[in-house]
């Protein structure tokens, strides 16, 4: 066990290591001069060669990057925005609680929706339960959170009354139900696919001679469904979950942009418009590590569970959904 | 055994016979109705979108400042938006970037997707362990969110409509071949072993040879299935793009760009319909591609439709 976490550990460093050298030179390869960025592409010649020198732009990009890494690494110095020279981790953590929070919220209540969906979809299949969940859970991979949520807040919000408008309180303050919305419409597709990956695995499961015999026991249909179907259903659940994860982190690019919820997304989007370097740098390296870790947390818990992945080496072996967040 | 005897033998070179799909997989596909549904949907929407300038009463960047918001009526049938330009028309030609940007990705996808995965399945060993290892990294990372980040890269947000169009599709081209290329090598390795496969390699068929007459034509029907699923997920992703302003840029009428337009101008309470119908266009066709996915699946391989 302890070699497959090493093993699994040892692949992690390097794949971080050629996102950030991706990240640094995708933006150095960039069109734009970062120095009419900070300046503005109208200063002074002598003013834009100041900035250059001050910023340590002039210098050759092997060198900035190994600093970029080194600073990273030693003091978890992203460096500052070109924009308002504020230093980036500041802005993170600003930034970070409020998409960790809606993240959170939203993964615990697709998680509450799409098991309990998937499950009872797989025991009555191809009835009206299936039929109900199912036709939801393609709504909603299809419908995509930006026309959800102008939908929901139509309905909710100024039709009705019930919710208030926007994600964050023009005074920066947040209740409980200022996060209800956001934390449906980011939710909405994950529950979907996990509802999805519930039903099938729950299905195979089912089909299983260990359930029937369970069952010529007299078994209660609960403890069946609960101690033998979904106690080995589950890895493949756990494994979409995570990949949820991902897309949850992704969809709240858009679902923080629609809100206006000063989050990480919010703030990715945000320097994206106004090609603000550092900050889309820092961003990038941020999630990145975050899909990391949580594959990583994946691929052990998976080897703990499953301990068949430990041998074949293959842990959550990426099952995925495409499409937009 | 006698030369002729032994070309009697060999796999013929009509791949029809080869090509498991069989007959009647048009009219499965039309017994369901979603299916056939999805397809006329589409159908039209493809029409609409090649036709767009002879069919839209309007250009798509025509202001007609003094007819602001105006309501459906004879002159504009779904009404204007706040520069007095006509829904309708900026819709049809919406459906055109939608579509264009999907088709073109599409094909960046399969090209890569094909080829990483054929390599990757046939010829195995270190090739396929290096390349697999790539697609994983990939893979681990939500394309979408590489996409934002491409885009944020290259500046899309300041780029001129023409080249946000181009480096949209590259960016969504780039990032979304990982599937398919998992999804071909794993059929090429399936296939690899099939004694029609070894049939003609004892036979001396050349790799290219099995490749083109043995192993593609069996790859058609699970890539036509994926690439029309994956579709709904780029126009979905051309949608998320546009819609965060980093995308198709304006005057261009992208449909994500027409709902954050219409939400930043705070129509959603006076002028809902501004939102609902790129909403609804937009969701519809993707509804519409995962039917015809699901329909094309089962038409293909009826054996799977009994099991589910």
């Amino acid at each position: 066990m302890l070699r497959f976490v090493a093993a699994r550990i040892g692949l992690a460093v390097p794949t971080l290591l050629a996102i950030s050298f991706l990240v640094f030179f995708a933006a150095y390869l960039s069109p734009a001069d970062p120095v009419d960025i900070i300046v503005g592409e109208r200063a002074a010649p002598e003013v834009k060669a100041r900035t250059r020198q001050q910023w340590g732009l002039d210098r050759p990009p092997l060198v900035r990057y190994g600093d970029y890494l080194w600073n990273i690494v030693t003091r978890f110095d992203f460096g500052r925005s070109y924009l308002t020279q504020e230093s980036i981790i500041d802005i993170i953590q600003r930034g970070f609680p409020n998409t960790a929070l809606l993240a959170t919220l939203a993964l615990l209540l697709s998680l509450l929706v799409g098991i309990p969906s998937g499950m009872l979809a797989a025991v009555w299949v191809n009835r009206a339960p299936d039929r109900i969940a199912m036709s939801l859970a393609l709504t909603g991979v299809a419908v995509p959170s930006f026309v959800l949520g102008p939908v929901l807040v139509l309905v909710f919000a100024l039709r009705l009354d019930w919710l208030p408008v926007v994600g964050f309180s023009p005074q920066g303050g947040m209740t409980a139900e200022f996060f209800v919305l956001p934390t449906i419409v980011l939710a909405a597709r994950s529950a979907a696919l996990i509802a999805r990956l519930t039903r099938s695995a729950m299905l195979d499961v089912l089909r299983q001679d260990y359930v029937r015999t369970a069952r010529a026991k007299g078994l209660g249909n609960g403890v069946v469904l609960f101690k033998h179907a979904l106690k080995n259903a589950f890895p493949p659940i756990l494994t979409v979950t995570a990949t949820t994860f991902g897309y949850l982190l992704a969809g709240s690019f858009v679902v923080e942009t629609l809100f206006a919820i000063p989050g990480i997304g919010y703030q990715s989007i945000d320097a994206i418009r106004k090609r603000d370097y550092p900050v889309i740098q820092a961003m990038a390296l941020l999630l990145a590590s975050i899909f990391v870790l949580v594959n990583l947390v994946v691929d052990i818990l998976y080897g703990v569970l499953d301990p068949r992945a430990r041998l074949t080496g293959g842990g959550s072996g990426s099952i995925r959904q495409k499409g937009a967040a | 055994m006698p030369e002729a005897e032994l070309t009697a033998l060999a796999p013929s070179d009509a791949p029809a016979e080869l090509t498991p799909p069989a007959p009647g997989v048009w009219r499965r596909l039309l017994a369901n109705p979603l299916a056939a549904a999805s397809l006329l949907l589409l159908l039209l929407l493809v029409l609409l979108a090649v036709f767009a300038p002879v069919v839209a009463p309007h250009g798509f960047a025509e202001q007609k400042l003094e007819r602001q918001l105006e309501n459906p009526s004879g002159t504009f049938p779904l009404g204007t938006d706040e520069l007095g330009r006509d829904t309708l028309s900026r819709l049809l030609y919406g459906a055109r970037i939608s579509l264009s940007v999907a088709v073109a990705v599409e094909a960046c996808v399969v090209t890569i997707g094909l080829l990483v995965g054929l390599i990757a399945g046939f010829f195995g060993g270190a090739v396929d362990a290096a390349l697999m290892r790539v697609t994983d990294v990939m893979l681990a990372f939500p394309d979408v969110l590489l996409a934002i980040l491409l885009v944020g890269i290259f500046g899309t947000a300041t780029a001129s409509p023409a080249a946000s169009l181009l480096l949209v599709v590259v960016a969504l081209g780039v990032t979304g071949w990982p599937p398919l290329a998992r999804l071909v090598r794993g059929q090429v390795l399936g296939l690899r072993k099939r004694e029609f496969v070894e049939a003609a390699r004892s036979l001396g068929a050349t790799n290219g040879r099995i490749l083109r007459r043995h192993i593609l034509p069996n790859l058609l029907s699970p890539i036509l299935v994926a690439v029309t699923v994956d579709t709904a997920g780029v126009i979905l992703a051309e949608a998320t793009l546009s819609f965060l302003g980093i995308g198709v840029q304006r005057p261009y009428p992208s449909w994500g760009r027409m709902i954050s337009d219409a939400l930043a101008e705070n129509h959603l309470r006076s002028e809902p319909r501004l939102i609902l119908l790129p909403s609804l266009a937009l969701s519809l066709t993707v509804l519409a591609l995962n039917f015809l996915g699901d329909g094309l699946r089962d038409a293909l391989d009826p054996r799977a439709h009994a099991k589910r």
